[in-house]
């Protein structure tokens, strides 16, 4: 996992300062009115297990003790944005029309192999 | 023995005399010695057996892959097992033991081993050890763990200090060899800041044992002043005895530096190793490159070792295995070691190069026998007299008292591979090549496969400059020295000797042998990471250094296979073998967790209170006097408090701050049970729950305005209640207007319970207290003592007549001794958590023993408080069917028959005449107490149908301690249920 989450309100921070609640892209169903068992079900106990790129809730508890969504890839660990996570609901649900746990998980190229003869190296 | 000290060379310093012991045998070397090096000067070539054959051994290597000469250091608490005697700095006093020998290292039973070792092949343990089943716990694994072994733990504590420290730089460079000197120098000119780490005390890597020349002086004068240049840089930070052990996401490393690892006497006021986690822009990994053995018969002789070790004992320690030698060579490492021997007069009898056409190479005038390998070696535990080769022509044998080995070279590559990414095998080269993936690691010198002093230089010049400018610094061409710069011969290695007569190792460490590979692959594990697990090769602490390479050549062979075909194994953290001290850091003893401290800890210490931990928190758990147990003193305290009033330390309780113009609807969304119409001035207890339906926590709010709430949790869940809150409002409602702030450690709250209360408090508040001003469930921000601003609140978990005063921090302790003065007329007595929990048992007050995380608002009895007009956290969920089940366990009170019968929380509840078993399970246990007011030990209970079932007999089960006896199911409140006293 990515060892420094760049906090918008603290700067770069180690992840030891952070709690992970998990999957941000589940909202939470109106429990009266509209929202339904099966929708509350999905809310409270189904998660994907995501390879690829997925937006979780972290807590950032040892620092400005703001929740946070952290968008990072499972595999390749890169971090592609820290948002609050007031603001980052705000944006997915008028912003695109797909809210981002809509997203399919980003397909990772397998680790390129560098071709046999060069290894990559420069000759001297 | 054979191994001697030259007259005169080396890098030592023979001024300076050590004492250190091996084994008992004192003995002495020189400033600049290692352990190894000593030894060896001391005609002690034999330094270990093997780990499970116990073959004699010395050394292999001069450095961090050493597999065989692994020894205990130190004594008593400061006692560091499987210690490489290569890497250990001599210092007096030293105290040195070999490992895995009995009774003594010259004669080791364990050696019979050696003579049965055609049953120990690859998989012997799984094919052998396997029935009876029992046996293998109780007998097999035992007797095998005392034969194979490794070194001794002391068992006793360590004094010494550790440390967890961060740095940031610019550009990290891993190895002070030409290379990672030319790199650090380049760096730094740009202006980047640097840290240049070498796992060794003395820096300048291969200079130092390579006799070479830069700029027309030697190798190591030019270390020594381009060191000293660094080090007169502000930006350049030098780290000698430092492993970069790890390489981690985003240029994040980890590295141990031995700070003093090389004194008998540690200082106690600077830490022994310090763990370094290293935030760098870019690294260079100028880590060099490993010589590798070749697999022949007795290539573990005590006198044989890799080509390049047996040059740098010669040039840096003026030390060597023998007075004479041979050099069995597939590179042209093992014609620089006869020319360098023969310099320093050890008589090198032969170069045997298994190449056919091997380049000419100037040997010094050694006779170079081409196209020969060596069979066997002859010698043990005194030395070597001499090897078999063969030329293609039968065995012959050539005397020696030493053998150099050179079967090429491999980088090494591990940084660039922590990460995942897998080094590539070179038909040109033949090693394998670092893997490129992470642009910030920059492979450089022979760690990327170059080989001549000159270009290495450059290549380090080059990638400093490169890894400055990834870093953000613009760069000029740094000048290089000039040094040799022959082109690199080398030729298709030599994996394995098959024609060997003697036993042939791959895996010194795990004594892993050629055969075992192609046994391996014969029996289907022919995947590298299967044949590794099933042959154990590469498993051993130096994780395969020196012999993973062999290993894939002969598992390629075996199988068909060429080399990139079956590649490595997997690369992890760390490099070499890290202490638990360094990784523990300073977290041991009483700094392994912080220690939380009530406000009232002196006022409750100076009363003579003991204290329990619970969490973090150290709360004062009941007040002895003269020598009463906690069950005496808790009892008193109850009475007391009971008949006339009792203080209790209260702060540790969650307090949260909650202002804002939509506070009340915020409030009303966390809890379970209606707060929208709470009038300013009332508390109301309040229940949590978690999304999925069952109860979270529960506590107290009360309304100090409109727009202004205090509010209360468990002690337990403080934490998590707070992280809850700010997600309920930052990640699900972020539109209302709330504010809200953890003020835990800002208020000291304390409790004045009983009769008196109201008259003991009526001496110090200012306000009035009576039942009509300020009743049951009143808040209010009141002042004391004149004026100390406070809160009270008039709630009770005891049952009684109660209040609970919050002060700022400071004035707790000033506040509390006013109110113990104000109640002396009424016998106030302090009260611990013993007796608050015997009360709250007493009233049937749940607690987390029974809100669990597994029960239901129903389940203990306030199913109404579930409020079916609003939204609020958890509550769609607690209504699903299985929370609402009429079997599950409800909240019962216990009482046993005999009143004197303790019991215990965890005991399971059965009928009468069952016997137990899961299937007859009616409930457990929760909570139990001593109950002054009944004279009776009391508990609570969840039990299926419970409130149908107050008056039956059920049996109380503890199958842990064998404890059952009867007892009489009952109403959950044991003690005034009508709560007349707390209105009162």
């Amino acid at each position: 996992m990515a060892y420094l989450i760049n906090c918008p309100h603290c700067g770069p921070r180690t992840t030891d300062e952070f709690y992970i609640k998990g999957d941000a892209s589940k909202q939470r169903p109106a429990a009266i009115g509209d929202g339904t068992m099966d929708a509350w079900h999905d809310y409270v106990h189904i998660r994907d297990n995501v390879r690829g790129r997925m937006a979780e809730h972290w807590h950032h508890t040892g620092g400005c003790r703001q929740w946070l969504v952290v968008e990072r890839d499972t595999v390749s660990h890169e971090i592609y944005a820290v948002t609050p996570a007031n603001t980052w609901k705000a944006t997915s649900r008028k912003g695109s029309s797909t809210p981002a746990r809509k997203t399919p998980a980003r397909k990772t190229p397998a680790r390129k192999t560098p071709a046999r003869k060069t290894g990559g190296r420069a000759k001297t | 023995m054979s191994s001697f000290r030259f007259d005169t060379g080396g890098l030592i310093d023979r001024s300076s005399v050590i004492d250190f012991s091996f084994d008992g045998k004192m003995l002495q070397g020189h400033g600049g010695d290692t352990l190894a090096s000593a030894l060896l000067a001391n005609g002690q070539l034999l330094m270990a057996r093997s780990f499970k054959y116990h073959r004699p051994r010395s050394v292999i290597t001069a450095g961090a892959a050493e597999p065989n000469a692994l020894m205990e250091i130190g004594e008593g608490g400061r006692l560091e097992p499987n210690t490489r005697a290569t890497m250990q700095e001599l210092y007096d006093g030293l105290v040195a033991k070999s490992q895995n020998r009995w009774p003594t290292l010259d004669r080791d039973f364990g050696a019979i081993n050696s003579i049965a070792s055609s049953l120990f092949v690859a998989g012997f343990y799984y094919k052998t050890f396997m029935w009876p089943k029992k046996f293998w716990e109780a007998i097999y694994e035992p007797i095998i763990r005392r034969a194979a072994g490794l070194g001794h733990l002391s068992h006793e504590d360590d004094p010494d200090r550790y440390e967890k420290a961060y740095a940031h730089c610019d550009v990290l460079v891993v190895g002070s060899g030409p290379t990672g000197l030319m790199a650090a120098l380049s760096a730094a000119r740009s202006g980047a800041s640097v840290i240049l780490a070498d796992e060794h005390a003395a820096c300048g890597g291969s200079l130092l044992r390579e006799r070479e020349e830069i700029a027309g002086q030697p190798g190591h004068e030019w270390a020594a002043e381009t060191l000293a240049e660094l080090a007169a840089m502000k930006n350049v930070r030098l780290m000698a005895r430092t492993t970069v052990i790890g390489a981690y996401d985003q240029s994040v490393f980890g590295a141990l530096e031995r700070v003093q690892k090389h004194v008998a006497v540690p200082d106690h006021d600077v830490p022994v190793e310090k763990l370094w986690r290293i935030m760098a822009r870019s690294c260079v990994m100028a880590t060099g490159a490993e010589e590798r053995p070749i697999v022949f018969g007795g290539n573990d002789r005590p006198g044989v070792m890799t080509a390049s070790a047996m040059r740098a004992y010669a040039n840096q320690y003026a030390v060597a295995a023998g007075r004479s030698a041979c050099v069995f060579t597939a590179s042209d490492s093992g014609y620089r070691t006869a020319r360098d021997m023969k310099a320093h007069g050890v008589h090198v009898e032969a170069i045997i190069d298994a190449r056919s056409d091997a380049p000419a190479i100037e040997t010094g005038g050694v006779p170079v026998i081409t196209g020969a390998v060596v069979t066997n070696v002859d010698g043990g535990k005194h030395g070597m007299k001499g090897i078999e080769i063969d030329r293609g022509s039968g065995h012959e044998t050539i005397p020696c008292q030493s053998l150099a080995m050179s079967g090429g070279w491999s980088p090494v590559v591990h940084l660039a591979c922590h990460q995942g990414a897998r080094p590539s095998w070179d038909e040109d080269e033949y090693c394998f090549m670092p893997p490129q993936d992470n642009p910030a690691i920059i492979p450089a010198g022979s760690a990327n496969a170059i080989w001549s002093l000159g270009k290495c230089l450059a290549d380090g010049a080059a990638r400093g400059e490169q890894a400055a400018r990834l870093a953000g610094f613009k760069t000029t061409k740094t000048p290089v020295p000039k040094a040799r710069d022959d082109t690199s011969h080398t030729s298709a290695p030599v994996w394995w000797v098959k024609q060997s007569t003697g036993k042939q190792f791959v895996d010194y460490q795990n004594d892993v042998t050629a055969k075992d590979l192609p046994l391996a692959a014969r029996e289907g594990y022919d995947h590298i990471e299967l044949a590794k697990r099933y042959t154990t090769s590469g498993m051993a602490t130096d994780q395969g250094k020196l012999g993973n390479v062999n290993a894939i050549g002969i598992l390629a062979d075996a199988t068909g296979k060429d080399m990139h075909e079956i590649g490595t194994t997997t690369f992890r953290p760390f490099y070499t073998p890290v202490s638990f001290g360094a990784l523990g850091g300073q977290h041991v003893g009483e700094h392994f967790a912080p220690v939380r401290m009530s406000p009232l800890h002196n006022w409750a210490a100076d009363l003579g209170a003991e204290f329990v931990e619970t969490g973090l928190w150290y709360r004062s758990s009941w007040f002895p006097r003269e020598g009463d147990d906690w069950l005496a003193a808790m009892t008193r305290e109850v009475l007391n408090t009971r008949a006339h009033v009792g203080i209790c330390d209260v702060s540790t309780l969650g307090k949260i701050d909650i202002k804002g113009s939509d506070a009340t609807e915020f409030i009303n969304r966390l809890y379970s049970n209606a707060f929208a119409k709470l009038p300013v001035g009332k508390a109301r207890y309040g229940l949590m729950l978690r999304e999925d339906g069952f109860v979270g926590d529960d506590g107290t709010t009360s309304r100090l305005s409109d727009t202004h709430y205090f509010m209360t949790t468990t002690t337990g869940h403080a934490a998590e209640t707070m992280r809850d809150i700010e997600f309920a409002h930052q990640a699900l409602w972020p539109e209302l207007d709330v504010q809200y702030a953890s003020v835990t450690d800002q208020w000291a709250q304390m409790a004045i319970a009983g009769p008196k209360a109201r008259d003991v408090l009526g001496a110090i508040v200012d306000t009035n207290l009576s039942n009509e001003a300020f009743g049951f469930l009143a808040a209010k921000q009141v002042k004391v003592l004149g004026s100390v601003p406070a809160m009270l609140f008039r709630i009770s978990f005891s049952g009684e007549l109660a209040y609970e005063l919050a002060v700022p921090a400071g004035y707790g302790e000033a506040v509390a001794n006013a109110i113990m003065h104000a109640g002396e007329p009424y016998g106030i007595g302090p009260y611990g958590l013993e007796a608050l929990s015997a009360m709250r048992v007493e009233k049937g007050f749940v607690t987390h023993n029974e809100i669990n995380g597994r029960v239901t608002a129903g389940d203990v009895g306030m199913g109404r408080m579930l409020s079916k007009k609003k939204d609020y956290i958890g509550r769609m969920m607690s209504e699903r069917d299985g929370l609402n089940d009429p079997e599950r366990e409800q909240l019962v009170g216990v009482k046993p028959l005999n009143p004197a019968n303790r019991f215990r929380a965890g005991s399971h509840l059965v009928n009468p005449g069952d016997k137990a078993s899961l299937k007859t399970d009616q409930g457990y246990v929760s909570s139990v107490a001593y109950s002054p007011m009944l004279d009776s030990w009391i508990g609570l209970a969840m039990l299926k149908h419970g409130r149908e079932r107050h008056g039956e007999r059920i049996m109380l089960w503890d199958g842990l301690r064998d404890v059952h006896m009867e007892a009489e199911v009952c109403d959950p409140v044991f003690f005034d249920p009508a709560q007349e006293k707390a209105h009162g």
